[in-house]
């Protein structure tokens, strides 16, 4: 039991003079006790009058969404204005979500955070909440992902009482740390993080305060967008405290009151009503790994940072009988030396962001889903660390793989029941992730992040394939942005941007295709490039027999001749395609520089060097031998697919027309399936012998530096998934790693 | 309340229906009969008579044997034993572990490298079926994907007995 210490009445500024403190203890306790938010049974409000209660419902969520496109013309961002990597919500006193804008709704959780930590650290005595102020937040420690995404916080009152908050979200283009771009990747502590702001009061009377603009003016590179992305924030907010109070005007405040309440219990209900309407009953478990290649950064890194190593999320997903939901990490590895790490507030962001978009995409949308929910990130773990001075700039490369099997869970689930609509292959990295910085082609120190990442392929779905260049599992809006926009914010040239063949997971239907992009460093002396994305391993896999989509690499052409080329008008790189025929390097002289060290640390490029970014693909879903033919051949004919892979992969045998099309060989191809099914059995053993065989490489440790060091931290951080894997493997309780 | 009929849903387990009326299955309310008209479609698409109880993807399922008894099943008739055991250990595998075999699905640098994870696959053994992918480490514990909870779906959430 909770104790409420409440402040004396007419003290507070909640409601009915009770401080906020003691608002949300009652919450919890009411929640604790009951199961129910707030305690409530009877959605009254919803009963009594439902045509109302949509209506509500629906002005509100008008209100963020109108925010939401109005506010983003502000900003000068690309990443803003192109992408829409913005968001707005709607708050009760406690901090609980009512409703939310589009755009990237992970914020709508990690803002709830925020709240409730300025409501725990007791900012109603000091520094004081009043109308008109402005609280700013990108600690992921209190409520965030990353310090990327700035949020700014703004009370809302009625008649001198608190009746909620409107808050706003933008990820920028820079911020402050030592080393360029908004997602720096080297930080291995927090203090290397750059500028941030651990849910601070940041403006009063509706203004900015003077001594926060000034400072932020040599906080961060470009502090122009800086500013006109917190305005874009700000305006948002603005837009929403007006829109609940013509609701209030209208409705009274008492029934705002109790319809904020009732519309998160409704939509914890709701939420519990799907997973019932559209899953099995049972436990799912599906992993992920992704790989660090931080070993190659021997020197430039402390020993302790300076390693390749392996993640490890151990997924699961169980539900109960009342269709109770709990989301599992037990077995992740270690949080390390490295700007990945996810704090709780992410991770549980990441899941919302998720879950709307499959399980709860029509329905009353807000925190609802939350209460519904039981998450267990073991402590210690990348995801949730038990050191709070770890860096956590880029904690989307962990959290990114981390939740790329849900889609996958759910969907064995909706095969079960018959929703084969609802079917998706899990999804890609969203990535490469293409950030650099240094002088820029206006004179200024500029940092850069592009978001043509959000538009990857998705990945196969039941009964066709993905679609291409579309998506981002953080933005369900996604837009790759036009090269024009990119290149005003970036020094760097699109020489080109295509589909890039292969780039999506084989299977009877394959994942979307993901693209490529020619960048070519330009009107600057120099630029550090930063490549990001899995390169040693597969993010996640297909479905019922589908492959994974790719794994990257990285690839440049220093000191090229492109300066003589454009000179003379000679051909030039506009494409790459294949790595074993690269046309990028066919149409340039160079140095090249090609490896598997997907992640490292600032690269420096000089003007004319050219820098490959591969967008990441879908995953394939089901039995590449039952892939239509016509499929694989307008694949080869629209260049989709290198045409060595239509047989070595689908089995289809295909030939080109005097006209250069490829035609499809049905009885060659026939032949040639049937012989791939033989191959199958005949190359295949009893998975029985399999593991006896393999066993003894566990038993002898015989596993790579990372590899091992994963089993390692896995099995002493969890003694529940030591237990299993020594199960497993039939070893005794001592064995270790 | 939406319901579809039975020819929709085998269209939909076809793979036969148009984009336009996918989408709208998709932002529609959910069907609450689709269970039985989808089990009854996948019943007449199977080459024997066990009773199909809950499907685990394309071509396998969890089926009442004559006998009472309750196993997981091929499309292909194979038999994979009790339903709570892991499937996958009934099956063959074949592991691609090496550039050469990857490279039959990859180009290279495309791929996944040797030694940081492999790619099993899953084969049925009666008609060389690949049912499942896992991308994993080497060493790593074969994955039990799904354990249903067969009992309370039956009893507690369609509202009959098992």
């Amino acid at each position: 039991m909770t104790t409420i210490t409440d402040n004396p009445a007419g003290v507070g500024i909640g409601w009915g003079g009770r401080s906020l403190r003691s608002m949300l203890e009652e919450s919890e306790r009411l929640f604790a006790e009951t199961g129910r938010y707030y305690g409530i049974e009877r959605l009254t409000l919803k009963e009594e009058d439902p045509i109302r209660y949509e209506k509500l419902f629906s002005r509100l969520r008008g209100g963020m969404v109108n925010a939401r496109e109005t506010a983003l013309n502000i900003s000068a961002s690309p990443i803003v204005r192109e992408i829409g990597e913005l968001c707005f919500a709607l708050y009760t006193p406690e901090g609980d979500s009512i409703t939310l804008s589009t755009g990237i709704m992970v914020h709508v959780h990690t803002m709830s955070d925020a709240i409730k930590w300025m409501i725990r650290n007791d900012y109603e005595e000091n520094p004081g909440i009043e109308d008109g102020d402005i609280f700013c937040n990108n600690d992921a420690f209190i409520g965030d992902v990353h310090n990327a995404d700035v949020q700014d916080i703004l009370p809302i009152f009625w008649e001198g009482e608190l009746i909620g908050w409107a808050a706003g979200v933008t990820h920028v283009i820079d911020v402050g740390a030592p080393l360029p771009s908004g997602m720096p990747m080297g930080p291995i502590h927090r203090y290397e993080d750059g500028f941030m702001l651990s849910a601070q009061k940041v403006g009063s009377k509706n203004r900015l305060h003077r001594d926060y603009v000034l400072r932020c003016q040599t906080a961060v590179r470009l502090p122009f967008y800086w500013m006109l992305d917190q305005q874009t924030r700000i305006a948002g907010c603005q837009m929403i405290k007006e829109a609940v109070h013509r609701v209030i005007r209208e409705e009274g405040i008492e029934t705002y009151k109790r319809f904020i309440r009732e519309v998160i219990e409704d939509g914890r209900r709701s939420f519990i009503q799907r997973v019932k309407e559209l899953t099995i009953p049972g436990k799912y478990s599906v992993p992920s790994f992704m790989d660090v290649t931080f070993g190659g950064e021997v020197g430039r890194l402390p020993p302790e940072a300076a390693k390749d190593t392996l993640m490890h999320a151990p997924l699961s997903v169980e539900i109960g009988p009342k269709g109770e939901f709990k989301v599992s990490f037990e077995g992740a590895s270690k949080w390390g030396y490295h700007s990945f790490n996810a704090p709780p507030s992410a991770m549980q962001g990441g899941l919302w962001v998720l879950l709307s978009q499959t399980l709860v995409p029509n329905d009353k949308v807000n925190d609802g889903a939350y209460f519904a929910i039981q998450n267990n990130l073991p402590y210690g773990s990348w995801a949730n660390p038990d050191n709070k001075f770890c860096s956590v700039s880029i904690a989307w490369v962990y959290l990114i793989p981390g939740y790329s099997g849900i889609f996958r869970a759910l969907s064995m689930a909706y095969v079960g029941r018959g929703y084969l609509e609802e079917v998706i292959a899990g999804y890609p990295g969203t990535w490469n992730m293409t950030q650099g910085g240094g002088p820029n082609h206006y004179g200024q120190q500029g940092g850069w992040t592009n978001f043509e990442m959000s538009s990857c392929g998705t990945s196969a779905r039941y009964v066709m394939d993905g679609e291409d260049t579309c998506a981002a599992m953080w933005n369900p809006e996604g837009d790759m942005g036009d090269v024009e926009a990119w290149e005003i914010l970036e020094p760097l040239l699109y020489l080109g941007r295509r589909i890039r063949p292969n780039s999506f997971g084989p299977g009877k239907f394959r994942g979307g295709s993901g693209f490529e992009s020619i960048r070519m460093v330009y009107n600057t002396p120099s630029q550090v490039l930063y490549n990001l994305g899995e390169g040693n391993v597969f993010l996640g896999t297909g479905l019922f027999g589908g492959y994974p989509a790719f794994a990257g690499y990285r690839q440049s052409i220093k000191h090229t001749d492109m300066a003589r080329r454009i000179a003379h008008q000679l051909p030039y790189p506009i494409s790459d395609e294949d790595p074993e025929n690269s046309q990028m390097i066919a149409h340039v002289e160079g140095v090249l520089e090609r490896d598997k060290r997907t992640i490292h640390l600032p690269d420096p490029h000089s003007e004319y060097d050219l820098y490959l970014s591969v967008l990441r693909g879908g995953n394939g879903l089901g039995d590449v031998l039952e892939r239509d033919p016509a499929a694989v051949v307008r694949d080869l004919n629209e260049g989709y697919l290198l045409p060595r892979f239509a047989a070595s992969t689908y089995g289809v045998v295909a030939f080109q027309n005097a006209a250069g099309e490829w035609e499809l060989d049905v009885e060659a191809t026939e032949e040639r399936r049937s012989a791939m099914r033989r191959e199958r059995i005949e190359q295949s053993i009893p998975v029985e012998e399999w593991i006896a065989q393999q066993r003894t490489r566990v038993v002898q440790k015989d596993f790579i530096a990372p590899v091992r060091q994963m089993y390692q931290e896995s099995m002493s951080l969890s003694p529940t998934w030591a237990a299993h894997f020594r199960s497993f493997w039939g070893l005794d309780d001592n064995w270790s790693l | 309340m939406t319901h579809y009929d039975t020819s929709t849903i085998a269209g939909l387990v076809d793979g036969k229906l148009e984009w336009p009326q996918l989408k709208a299955m998709m932002s529609n309310f959910k069907d609450p009969d689709r269970f039985d008209k989808y089990i009854a479609v996948l019943q007449e698409r199977v080459p024997w008579d066990d009773q199909i109880l809950l499907p685990l993807g394309p071509h396998l399922f969890i089926v009442r044997k004559t006998d009472g008894s309750i196993v997981t099943k091929s499309r292909s008739g194979y038999e994979f034993g009790d339903y709570r055991q892991n499937w996958k250990l009934k099956a063959r595998i074949r592991v691609r572990d090496t550039e050469a075999s990857l490279q039959e699905l990859y180009p290279a640098m495309m791929h996944c490298t040797p030694g940081w994870m492999e790619l099993r696959e899953y084969i049925d053994p009666l008609d060389g079926t690949l049912l499942e992918v896992e991308a994993v480490p080497p060493g790593y514990p074969i994955i039990h994907s799904f354990q249903p909870d067969l009992e309370t779906f039956y009893r507690e959430w369609l509202g009959r007995e098992l």
